[in-house]
């Protein structure tokens, strides 16, 4: 039997330049990640500690609905593989494994390892956040991108330093006036070559600026009582978050602290502070004492700008409000700005106490409530908070 | 060295191995060969090697993984892709050397003659697959540029079909009964039998056959029953049900014919590139690569090295039996030559294995069985005397479509309120129970109304069931 004659095509370079067929497809599976992740953002920043940590830090996102869902059959099934002949019964091939890489090869057609988790930046992960927030791409460039400030400060001259750093003005400067007073004495010829020497260098010196009001300090306070559940824990997260993305721009040294309180108030990690979930009451009181303290002991006002924020349900011993009260009025004096947050999602407000009200008696001007119902309330509250900053700035 | 080479160089060394080809008695479509860069590679490889395909994220999602493999240097590219269509079509890679495009092309004319030979793709209609995918292509894509539908409906719809596509008749030689013949089935399977001593025995009940019942025997093309039996579903819903059917398909013999076909193509490369009398350079070279291509994966499966290794045991056993291999042999069957067409034509992977897997080769292969424990990849079957045959039957399970739980609609009008009854037929492997949620789920979108799977769970009857308020399971008590 003849074979029939075969068809060459030769490689065209214009075709595989066009050929990058799976584009679409491509940008369409990323817009699902994103999707993916956004949906998931809620359970991300209510894992990861994300506050206070550099923005080219990687974080693992599982991601679930990226599969492709099939009946196939469970782990309970067992397969066939090729062993180089010293295999016994009961021996273990790969420890602890499970599902995933590593896995034999199965003939036929079992869906292959899905995703489970990408990797993101941080710096990915508030744009995908503030994607979220919704946030109007001009007020995050407002806040991003902010320049940083100098760090060094001009500090006289001196005759070694750094190249960079050389006053060429001056050092010309030294040199003409070395000349004449040389000429005058030697009466040398006006065309021959005079050359710089050592002693004409003159560099700028500088010295590290220490301004004290470029420290600020954020605290945040939060409400770890029982009643706070992830989605409440979320929102309080993303309000402190924006406020120390904020805060940072603005100052060169910023330092967080986090105050977890139910009856009483502990100063705790980051970590610790959204994850601890304790049952119990609440004392609002507590916290501010606390914060007090704090402030008292290690950010004294007349060096650091502070910002308080308080994430709280509103949920607190009526017999604690007038302390609590009082206490909020203090918090006022020592800092720039302290907001109270009330994070009730929509619809449990009638059957919760709230602070809302009390607190509508705090006379200072840098005190601010907010209520927060949805994430989307997350940042005009946001706005609406720092206005109260800028008006008084 | 590695030898490069200019077109004209594989035009000629192309001829040389047609005539081999020939010569071994293959029967294969017109080939035709294109060249194609490693970026070009991996987007025939995501779409399948189809040069023209609707779209869908998921080839997105395939080309990233792929991509990402190759960039990071886990995986190599394939030599080639061959498409079963006619004129067959293969793709080379540009990069490769003259002695691995040598190899290639005989590899792909044992997949072409597989194509055109194997019972199996009798029904894949290659003279019309191009045109067929380029047709669903365009239809695709005016769903999604239509204003009144849209990519996300389509994707939906899609994303659903893609989940239940290999729920399908697996033995397309097969032919599917009609309507009118099932019912005339049902009718007479129902007559009383004729009784020659109808006197003195009891007179037989013939209960009426119910004739109404949807579907009247148990229904394995999900896809399609969803389709003709969802009033609901609009014109380009049903449309896209099609073709995503039609499409699984046409890959449905290929994924049944894995091993055989890789073995076949390989089997065949070596065969015709040892009668071109290759320069010694180019021997070599060959020789390398013909190693590469059939090395066994340690703990995996290669089915190069599985398929080929069957096809050469094959010939041996009908060129020089041994006496006790004797008796086990077709009879009338007077050379190697002869059998390995006619199993080429008429087996799959399951019956190759079950027919030509033998205890010797099951040794000599070191096969082994293994289950996930806890997580751990632990073996529970050697090659030993009792170990080959268990070992034997697991592979057998795990080729082709035998992966793929075969699931049946029993009833469109469960409960008389329109739910849709699936039943697992179980053979001993329990589902995955979370793939099954979500799958459900898509079979729910599909048919718009509740829907309940009968399976087993550890041993015990389960319907999962899916409707307006989600997953439900409920153990049956019979």
């Amino acid at each position: 039997m003849a074979v029939p004659e075969s068809i060459f095509r030769p490689f065209s370079p214009s075709d595989a330049e066009r050929s990058d067929r799976a584009a679409g497809d491509r940008l369409r599976h990323r817009q699902k990640v994103r999707q993916c992740i956004r949906d998931n953002i809620a359970d991300i920043i209510a894992e990861e500690a994300i506050i206070g940590k550099d923005g080219s830090r990687i974080i693992k996102v599982p991601i679930r609905g990226i599969k492709e869902y099939r009946f196939v059959y469970g782990d309970n099934v067992p397969g066939v593989g090729q062993g180089e002949g010293d295999l016994e019964p009961g021996q273990v091939l790969r420890r602890g494994e499970g599902e995933g890489e590593g896995k034999p090869d199965r003939a036929g057609d079992r869906p292959g390892v899905d995703y489970y988790e990408t990797d993101v930046t941080l710096d990915e992960l508030v744009d995908i956040m503030f994607e979220d927030l919704e946030l109007p791409d001009l007020e995050r460039r407002k806040l991003r991108e902010l320049p940083a400030q100098r760090i060094l400060r001009r500090k006289g001259y001196r005759p070694a330093g750094l190249r960079i750093r050389l006053d060429k003005r001056r050092t010309v400067k030294s040199k003409v006036r070395r000349r004449l007073a040389t000429q005058r004495r030697s009466e040398l010829g006006l065309g021959d070559r005079f050359p710089f020497h050592e002693d004409d260098l003159t560099y700028r010196h500088m010295v590290p600026d220490i301004k004290e009001e470029s420290n600020a300090v954020v605290l945040c306070m939060m409400d770890t009582s029982g009643s706070m559940d992830t989605m409440k824990k979320y929102l309080a997260r993303s309000f402190f978050f924006l406020l120390y993305q904020f805060v940072r721009t603005k100052y060169r040294n910023v330092e967080l602290v986090f105050i977890a309180h139910h009856t009483e108030a502990r100063e705790v990690t980051e970590e610790e502070f959204f994850h601890k979930g304790e049952s119990g009451g609440t004392f609002i009181s507590s916290a501010y004492q606390k914060a007090l303290e704090i402030v008292r002991e290690r950010y004294h006002p007349s060096l650091w700008n502070v910002y308080a924020f308080h994430c709280s349900d509103g949920d607190n011993f009526e017999a604690d409000n007038p302390a609590a009260l009082k206490l909020a009025e203090e918090l006022c004096e020592v800092c720039n700005l302290f907001g109270y947050g009330e994070i009730k999602p929509l619809g449990s407000r009638y059957y919760e106490g709230s602070m809302l009200q009390l607190f509508r008696r705090v006379e200072a001007e840098n005190f601010h409530t907010v209520l927060i119902e949805r994430k989307e309330d997350v940042w005009p509250s946001f706005k609406a908070f720092l206005a109260r900053d800028r008006a008084r700035e | 060295m590695l030898r490069s080479y200019e077109i004209r160089d594989l035009i000629e060394w192309d001829q040389r191995i047609r005539d081999v080809v020939a010569e071994f008695g293959l029967d294969c479509f017109p080939q035709e060969f294109e060249i194609c860069d490693h970026n070009q590679m991996l987007g025939y490889m995501a779409y399948s090697g189809m040069p023209s395909h609707y779209p869908h994220w998921s080839y997105g999602k395939a080309y990233e993984k792929l991509k990402t493999l190759y960039d990071h240097g886990v995986s190599g590219l394939p030599y080639e892709m061959v498409i079963n269509s006619n004129p067959a079509l293969a793709y080379l890679m540009r990069d490769n050397t003259l002695s691995l495009q040598i190899l290639t092309i005989a590899h792909v004319y044992g997949h072409n003659d597989f194509f055109k030979n194997n019972f199996t793709f009798q029904t894949t209609r290659p003279e019309f697959v191009i045109g067929a995918m380029k047709s669903h292509g365009q239809r695709v894509r005016s769903y999604i540029e239509s204003p009144s539908i849209g990519i996300d409906r389509v994707e939906q719809v899609l994303d659903a079909a893609h989940a239940l596509s290999l729920q399908c008749r697996r033995n397309l030689a097969i032919r599917k009964l009609s309507e009118d013949e099932l019912r005339q089935r049902k009718l007479e399977a129902a007559e009383p039998r004729e009784d020659p001593f109808a006197r003195v025995h009891k007179r037989q009940t013939s209960d009426e056959p119910d004739l109404h019942k949807v579907p009247l025997e148990p229904e394995e093309d999900l896809l399609l029953f969803i389709r003709d039996y969802n009033p609901f579903l609009e014109e380009w819903q049903r449309d896209l049900l099609t073709i995503v059917h039609e499409e699984a398909q046409y890959f449905i013999p290929q994924i049944e014919t894995k091993i055989m076909n890789e073995g076949w193509a390989t089997f065949w490369h070596k065969r015709i590139l040892e009668r071109l009398e290759l320069p010694q350079d180019l021997h070599l070279e060959f020789l390398v690569r013909h190693n590469q291509v059939v090395r066994p994966v340690p703990g995996g499966l290669n089915p190069y090295h599985i398929g080929w290794k069957i096809w050469e045991d094959i010939y041996r056993r009908y060129e020089q039996p041994d006496p006790e291999e004797e008796p086990t042999l077709e009879s009338g069957v007077r050379s190697g030559m002869e059998k390995i067409f006619s199993v080429r034509a008429a087996d799959r992977d399951a019956s190759f294995l079950r027919r030509h897997l033998t205890e010797r080769l099951v040794r000599e292969l070191n096969l082994f069985e293994y289950r996930v424990r806890g997580g751990d990849w632990v073996v529970t079957e050697v090659a030993d005397d009792d170990g080959w045959r268990k070992i034997k039957e697991t592979l057998i399970r795990s080729v082709g479509m035998n992966n793929v739980p075969v699931i049946k609609v029993e009833d469109a009008d469960f409960g008389h309120q329109r739910m849709l009854l699936l039943v697992h037929e179980h053979d001993g492997r329990d589902l995955h129970l979370e793939y099954a949620e979500k799958t459900l789920a898509y079979v729910y979108q599909l048919w718009g109304r509740d829907v309940a799977l009968q399976t087993l769970v550890n041993g015990k009857k389960v319907l999962l069931q899916y409707g307006e308020r989600g997953f439900t399971t409920r153990q049956l008590t019979r």
